[in-house]
């Protein structure tokens, strides 16, 4: 697999370390979270057969996160964008 | 009709126009006791066992492709039990023993071969780990024995002993480990399971489930509704998706395993050998194939096929480990895709949901527990209690902190 890095251009797969779904940036506060978010939010996954939205880490690269739309059937990329750029539009200060 | 020496000799001598359809094709009945929803090893196991040692009646399989379609015929057929975990190791030695009667059981050649298992030792701390693991294994009833580095040249002189980065060492030996006939093995449950009463009903996709005032009453098929007293769901690789159906998430991932085989050659392997530190391991098949892979991909995925970087890195392992099989030429590859879960361990456990079970999990590992997984999902089904061996495949274990993590990964699937 490829994947279109937006600041780097395309790049091999290889080089990114896989964390999973890319709803693990929204981690509830641990000072407030219930039992049952927190362990939803730390075991629990939606897992589609289809469109995922996921983490992958530039570890062989510019060590950014991105978050990547790829569909699970097929393996097509469609969509990459920094995982600082979601973090912040969803109003995380970084 | 039971197979025998003297069958086979009637038959030859008779041009064998006597054999008939080892399982009937029967049409879904409005409602059974037990739905069992995946017509894979697992499913079709269950169905036998709670049959044969459960006295179960009314029982269906349903099956969306056809009998054993899934990671059944996708496997690297081995079979062993060298588990660390108290809540593993007695239920996989279970199903060491069911594969060692399993045959005679239920009258089929599984081509069941307890070539045994051997896993490379580098370094003193590995031997200290695996000389733990042998003594786990053997408090459990199994069979262990570390190996110094002769022991493992007289028997496979064709490994690279002074590998710069991973000379050998040593080994554990586990000689009741081996390989299994895997599509023998759905073929010979379903017959066991068809013969006592079990009907197997193929190309019938479950939809839905019929849940009522949080009770589960029966499964929506692609052959219309049937009503079931129990619902037991064994369809590791697409749980999430069939659980999902009943507005389950579970704490699975999907991922890839990719697998390799070569040529035929002659015989050149004795048993398994596993090369953890170099991700490879390897067998040698019946028909002469170098059977081996590796690690899983590691990305979410439903996708029967893998990426190119493994590929390169399993034989990197190879050629580090053995270098001879450069030679062999590859004849296929092929991904299946697993249940990983978050501890690396499996489920088998009712739900919420009333009348719902599930099993599954069962990572890269699924194979080798085939027999007692059915057992012991067939024990939970007749009394509603887990079987002593399965104690600890719950699916509530991660919010009781008890995890069953062999690798001590934590909650990252990939990395089991």
């Amino acid at each position: 697999m490829i994947i279109p890095h937006p600041l780097l251009g395309p790049r091999d797969a290889a080089e990114f370390v896989y964390k999973g779904d890319a709803s693990l940036i929204n981690r509830p506060d641990g000072m407030t979270a219930s039992d049952d978010e927190m362990h939803d939010y730390a075991y629990l996954r939606d897992n589609p057969a289809g469109e995922h939205r996921e983490l992958w880490y530039h570890e062989q690269g510019d060590r950014s996160w991105l978050v990547v739309t790829r569909n699970t059937m097929t393996h097509d990329i469609t969509y990459v964008e920094l995982a600082r750029d979601v973090a912040r539009a969803s109003g995380r200060s970084r | 009709m039971r197979y025998s020496a003297l069958k086979i000799l009637k038959e030859g001598l008779t041009g064998n126009k006597g054999w008939k359809p080892v399982w009937r094709e029967p049409d879904p009945k409005p409602e059974y006791d037990v739905i069992i929803v995946g017509g894979g090893g697992h499913g079709l196991s269950t169905a036998y066992y709670l049959a044969k040692e459960f006295r179960g009646k009314n029982i269906a399989v349903l099956e969306k492709g056809w009998l054993g379609s899934g990671n059944i015929g996708r496997n690297t057929t081995i079979i062993r039990s060298n588990y660390l975990l108290e809540g593993n190791q007695p239920f996989y030695e279970l199903s060491l023993k069911l594969w060692e009667g399993l045959e005679q059981d239920f009258n089929y050649n599984a081509m069941v071969s307890q070539r045994g298992i051997l896993n490379l030792i580098h370094s003193d701390p590995q031997r200290d780990a695996f000389v733990r693991r042998g003594n786990a294994m053997r408090l459990s009833g199994a069979d262990a024995e570390i190996f110094g580095r002769e022991e493992i040249q007289k028997m496979c002189p064709f490994l690279d002993y002074e590998n710069a980065r991973f000379p050998i060492q040593g080994a554990i030996w586990q000689p009741r480990g081996g390989t299994v006939r895997h599509d023998a093995v759905a073929w010979g449950y379903a017959r066991g399971a068809d013969a006592l009463g079990v009907d197997i009903i193929q190309n019938c996709e479950v939809t839905g489930f019929q849940i009522e005032n949080g009770v589960c009453k029966g499964v929506e098929t692609s052959k219309g509704a049937i009503r079931a007293k129990k619902v037991a769901v064994c369809v590791a690789g697409s749980s999430s998706r069939v659980m999902e159906k009943a507005g389950m998430r579970l704490p699975i991932e999907s991922h890839v395993l990719q697998a390799f085989v070569t040529e035929g050659l002659k015989p050149v392997i004795p048993g398994v050998i596993t090369f953890g530190a170099g991700h490879f391991y390897v067998s040698q098949s019946d028909k002469g194939g170098l059977v081996f892979g590796g690690d899983i991909d590691g990305y979410n995925t439903y996708a029967q096929r893998g990426n190119l970087p493994v590929v390169e890195d399993v034989c990197e392992g190879g050629m580090a480990i053995m270098p001879m099989i450069g030679r062999a030429r590859l004849l296929r590859m092929w991904g299946g895709i697993m249940d990983m879960s978050m501890d690396g361990s499996p489920f088998i456990d009712k739900t919420h949901i009333d009348g719902l079970y599930f099993n599954g999990g069962w990572c890269y590992g699924g194979f080798k527990a085939t027999p007692a997984s059915g057992y012991c999902y067939a024990h939970l089904l007749a009394t509603d209690t887990p079987h002593k061996t399965a104690e600890a495949y719950r699916l509530d274990r991660f919010r009781r902190g008890a995890p069953i993590d062999e690798k001590g990964q934590g909650a990252q699937p990939n990395l089991h």
